[in-house]
């Protein structure tokens, strides 16, 4: 250890001792003074460097107890910088504007309720049409993938997801713009590396959880009928 | 030898070295905000006449410089150094920028603080007597960053009030070894802090320590008060950054009435950006357009222009960790 005789069990005392510091700073929720933070600092990271050093000089086999202490010098430190972090988000978070989650709920019901007014119209004229409930039910679904995917190549999509939120991502339209979006965007990297490998990079999540969840509604199906 | 620095991280140069020529390319967007009147090319669309956004952020980069070139008559041979940086992996805006002008290369990433890292870089090279002309430039590009960083363009997703937009557009600048009127006289190099947020869509939150940290610093290294500069302008904390910096420096009784930021000035509120411009072409090109030509009205004697960089990775984002930044500081002085 640099400087002083290299001792163990001196780090062990000395560790317990800022710990105790560290927690009642923690529990007041105050920042040390700056002069103690970076003594506690330095004290940490010279005793790190030593622990580093004598764990390499060790024996594989020997090395579990000065592991053990390594990670607790790590985590102390990043216990240490945590305090300051805590208080500072605290702070911080006070002076974020405010969310518009009333306005964006507003927007997003009545933008989204449209989308599938649009959708119901477009059924019962299917349906009119001759097609019977299942057939009707699919045109209409093609009919809006059509439309998201159209809307998206003329980038306007976006700008509709910029006025509705989840208005317009979570009907099937928003689906559409979801597979279209990377699809125009990646081209570019070909169509194997771009493309392919990316087409999914939005909606590859939504179909793997989509697929679990089906799985488990179904054995849940499956077990109560 | 006597070592040419004040406190623990202002660097002095002694020896003047000056900003000679700057030119500044910005898309479309920018075009429009208030600052429109001072960039030298405005593009009518964030491609160009390239293919690909990629492409087209290159090209920003290296009109750019050669517009500064040209503006001091100069060629690319005549630079002893080009220091360049972007935002985007491995940094190959710049990259291919310097293959194509052929100067010895020095490649930057500070996020959106490589700017006042490229000039303080310069100023070490010319202070050290290394070099006679040394070329700066910093570019981002709204498309390229937002699919690298976060979703395809088209896609339909809102973006929360803290989010930036990243500036399309290039600054570079020629620095030399004369004092001509602009010079850069210290520069504070910043530290990594890290206050813990981790929120992607909140730069501001994320950097306004990293800002405070070093504006704190620079005034205990140079004794200087924060009155003593006409204005201390960030780089990109955005309104919300911004006022957490002011709150900061409050606390420590200072005066923050001439502290502004680049990235509110870029955009008007009626564009629309939340909470104001961001990436590394942001504060490159308001010091190449606006800041620069106020100093040369008058306006501003004495300048600190502090950097602030999220060195945002979306792998780590996405592993759980926090976003670490870094501000570099650095004064220009005009007489």
């Amino acid at each position: 250890m640099t400087g002083k005789g290299f001792d163990l069990e001196g780090i062990r005392e000395r560790l317990v001792k800022r710990q105790e510091l560290i927690d009642h700073y923690k529990e007041q929720g105050k920042n040390l003074d700056k002069n103690l933070e970076q003594q506690l600092k330095q004290e940490l990271q010279q005793e790190h460097q030593g622990v580093l050093l004598l764990e390499a000089q060790k024996e594989k086999d020997d090395r579990q107890e000065i592991v053990k202490l390594r990670s607790e010098l790590e985590q102390q430190q990043q216990d240490l910088l945590k305090i300051k972090q805590l208080n500072y988000q605290r702070m911080a978070v006070k002076m974020a504007p405010p969310m518009t989650v009333l306005r964006n709920a507003i927007l997003a019901f009545v933008v989204g309720g449209l989308i599938c007014v649009i959708g119901q119209v477009m059924f019962a004229l299917f349906q009119q049409g001759g097609l019977v409930e299942k057939e009707a039910s699919t045109a209409t679904s093609a009919t809006l993938v059509f439309f998201g995917a159209l809307f998206t190549g003329l980038g306007l999509y976006d700008e509709l997801g910029k006025f509705a939120g989840a208005g317009s991502i979570i009907p099937i339209t928003g689906f559409a713009n979801s597979m279209v979006a990377p699809a125009l965007e990646f081209k570019r990297e070909g169509f194997v590396y771009g493309v392919g490998a990316r087409l999914f990079t939005i909606a590859g999540p939504v179909i793997t959880y989509g697929t679990v969840v089906s799985i488990f509604i179904g054995l849940i199906y499956y077990f109560t009928k | 030898m006597v070592l040419k620095k004040l406190g623990k991280q202002t660097l002095q140069f002694n020896s003047m070295p000056s900003i000679k020529s700057w030119a500044s390319v910005v898309g479309p967007m920018e075009g429009q905000g208030p600052l429109a009147e001072y960039f030298d090319v405005i593009w009518d669309n964030t491609l160009g006449s390239e293919k690909t956004w990629e492409k087209a952020e290159q090209k920003l980069m290296q009109y750019s410089m050669e517009l500064a070139l040209e503006k001091a008559a100069l060629l690319p041979t005549d630079l002893d150094f080009y220091l360049a940086g972007d935002l985007l992996n491995q940094i190959i805006t710049a990259n291919f920028t310097a293959g194509s002008l052929g100067i010895p290369f020095f490649g930057l990433f500070g996020a959106c603080s490589t700017l006042a890292e490229g000039l303080a870089l310069a100023g070490i090279l010319i202070d050290g007597g290394y070099a006679a002309k040394v070329g700066v430039s910093a570019s981002s590009h709204h498309d390229t960053a937002e699919r690298q960083f976060r979703f395809p363009t088209e896609f339909g997703v809102q973006r929360p009030m803290t989010a930036q937009w990243t500036v399309t557009g290039c600054g570079s600048f020629v620095v030399e070894n004369k004092s001509n009127g602009f010079k850069i006289t210290q520069a504070t190099i910043g530290k990594v802090v890290d206050m813990g947020t981790m929120n992607a869509n909140d730069m501001g939150t994320a950097m306004a320590p990293a800002a405070f940290d070093t504006i704190q610093t620079h005034l205990q290294d140079t004794g200087r008060k924060i009155d003593d500069y006409d204005l201390i302008i960030t780089g990109d904390l955005g309104l919300l950054g911004n006022n957490i910096l002011k709150e900061l420096l409050k606390k420590q009784g200072m005066d923050t009435g001439n502290v502004s930021d680049c990235g509110i000035l870029i955009y008007s509120p009626e564009q629309d950006t939340h909470s104001g411009g961001s990436g590394c072409g942001c504060s490159a090109v308001v010091l190449a357009g606006y800041l620069l030509e106020q100093m040369r009205k008058g306006l501003y004697k004495r300048i600190f222009l502090v950097g602030t960089g999220a060195l945002l990775s979306p792998t780590s984002t996405f592993q759980g960790n926090s976003i670490p930044c870094i501000a570099h500081g650095v004064v220009l002085e005009y007489s």
